[in-house]
């Protein structure tokens, strides 16, 4: 009954400090852990800054694998808040009910399938799928796309067991640069098109500033999803009660989606660069050095959350942190929370039990931290609901 | 029932009338612009901030320790500042006027 427990590996260095250290890759990181020094310090964006060289507010810094500036994410305001006016509008589009209602049939369909099946590898063959599938929506591509990026694999970025991989980070940047290419020949209604036809400070937005942006598309929405849909299902899988509560109490499914966020926080951390010599929990923070935020640490603080370490699905009162903070919170969080929502309704009103046969564990190595994020694998029966 | 005004950023004046729940499922259920109540009620947003009347603040109590932690870092917070997804629809706040923050 333990498979969908996380951890929290960050307690004691919480409580007793406040801060955790990491090396990487010869740039080591101080590690913001407690909730109200991440809140500060994310909204700090002079202090604490994003608009760093490319790649390095990243942990694992990917500075020696790309040089493409990531818009908004790597940007500071005052610019921020100009490029993210320009696709904040499309980042809401999935409020709309015809949106909700081609998402809610692609979950329906992929739950159907593996309904069938007598074993289903729950991240390869449902997460990626289905994260695949809606990100047609969120682009407004055809939904043929998708196959191309489920052909990828979970491993856009990395290879199993290494840090990072610049080969295979290069099969996306060719893609996004070719389909740039196409839609500025032939636009369309699609997001690179609306994107090329945008204007910042009285001119279009450049080739490579629309790369910034799409390429942050597809690498924030890709393993966050996955792990938030494979965790969600293998809890729904070991707390059946929890499935049978979702169909008696549809009104929280809400929060449940909120409290989910909390507990498994699929992005662990994100850095910023320090500006100038200051202090974060009494611990000198030198100019150009990083420190990060730990969105997952700060969602188990006790301070301000009541049995940190439980999922409490009616959870009332929930500020955390998994979306981020401040200026950079995320913007593809209205996708994804239309995702974890249809998908906790549908399991509900299809899927009567799980059973978990075998699983590999996906556990993040912080260097002193090793935290479990989500599943490399995880093999499963969906049993249909009987009425 | 309780009457609620809103006023937003373009000084347009929307009132509704609710029975139950919070006023910024009101809002969003009505499609009030600067109202969007992303995670749906449980405080983590702040996509909700609405500015009390100073005269209205009585009916609607002022904001919790969690709101303030909240809005402490909104440039825009000020003591009249709520996160109105906390505040519930009850006949006690009929007639409240509220400026939608963004
Ligand atoms: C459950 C899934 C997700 C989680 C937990 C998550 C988490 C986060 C967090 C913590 C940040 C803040 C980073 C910072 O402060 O530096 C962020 C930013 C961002 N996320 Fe997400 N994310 C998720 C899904 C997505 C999706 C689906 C997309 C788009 C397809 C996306 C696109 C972005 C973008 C563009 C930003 C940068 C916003 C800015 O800099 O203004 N995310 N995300
Ligand atoms: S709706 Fe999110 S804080 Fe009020």
């Amino acid at each position: 009954m333990n498979k969908s427990e996380f951890p929290d590996p960050f307690e004691n260095e919480r409580e007793s400090k406040g801060y955790g250290e990491m090396d990487d890759q010869n740039d080591p990181v101080t590690m913001l852990l407690r909730h109200k020094d991440v809140r500060k310090t994310a909204h700090n964006y002079k202090t604490f800054q994003s608009g760093a060289v490319p790649g390095r507010i990243v942990v694992p810094s990917e500075v020696s694998i790309r040089e493409t500036r990531q818009i908004p994410f790597e940007v500071d305001p005052p610019v921020h808040g100009i490029y993210r006016g320009l696709v904040e509008p499309w980042f809401k589009r999935p409020l709309q009910p015809e949106y909700q209602e081609k998402l809610a049939e692609q979950i329906t369909n992929i739950v159907e399938e593996v309904l069938q099946e007598d074993s289903v590898e729950v991240v390869t063959d449902f997460a990626l799928k289905l994260q695949s599938r809606a990100l047609t929506l969120l682009l407004n591509t055809p939904f043929s796309e998708s196959e191309t990026w489920i052909s990828w694999g979970t491993h856009v970025f990395r290879s199993e067991g290494e840090a990072l991989d610049g080969d295979k980070a290069n099969i996306l940047y060719d893609y996004i640069d070719a389909e740039i290419e196409r839609a500025s020949k032939n636009p369309t209604g699609d997001m690179y098109s609306i994107l090329l036809d945008s204007e910042f400070e009285g001119r279009k937005l450049t080739k490579e500033e629309v790369k910034g942006v799409m390429v942050l598309t597809f690498a924030g929405g890709r393993d966050t999803v996955i792990n938030a849909v494979t965790n969600a299902i293998a809890y729904l899988a070991e707390h059946p009660e929890s499935l049978e509560r979702l169909r008696k109490e549809p009104e929280i499914t809400g929060k449940t989606v909120e409290e989910m966020i909390r507990y498994f926080s699929p992005l662990t951390q994100m850095g910023r660069v320090v500006t100038e010599d200051t202090f974060v929990c009494e611990h000198a923070a030198k100019a150009d050095t990083r420190v990060s935020l730990c969105w997952a640490s700060a969602n188990r603080d006790a301070k301000v959350f009541e049995n940190p370490n439980e999922i409490v699905m009616d959870r009332r009162i929930n500020p955390h942190v998994g979306f981020g903070f401040s200026h950079h919170n995320c913007l593809g969080a209205t996708h994804a929370r239309q995702i974890m929502k249809i998908l906790l309704q549908t399991l509900a009103e299809k899927v009567g039990s799980f059973k978990i046969f075998d699983c590999k564990e996906n556990i993040e190595d912080l260097h002193h931290f090793k935290r479990k994020v989500g599943f490399h694998s995880i093999n499963m029966k969906f049993n249909p609901l009987t009425k | 029932m309780a009457k609620i005004t809103f006023i937003t950023s373009d000084e347009e004046t929307i009132t509704l009338e609710g029975a139950s729940g919070s006023v910024m499922a009101l809002a969003v259920d009505n499609g009030v612009p600067g109202i969007d109540g992303d995670c749906g009620g449980v405080c983590s947003c702040a996509t909700c901030h609405v500015h009390v009347a100073p005269e209205d603040m009585e009916k609607t109590g002022s904001a919790s320790e969690i709101e303030t932690d909240m809005l402490e870092l909104d440039d825009n917070a000020d003591e009249y500042s709520r996160l109105c997804c906390q505040i519930d629809i009850t006949d006690a706040i009929d007639g409240v006027v509220l400026k939608v923050a963004k």
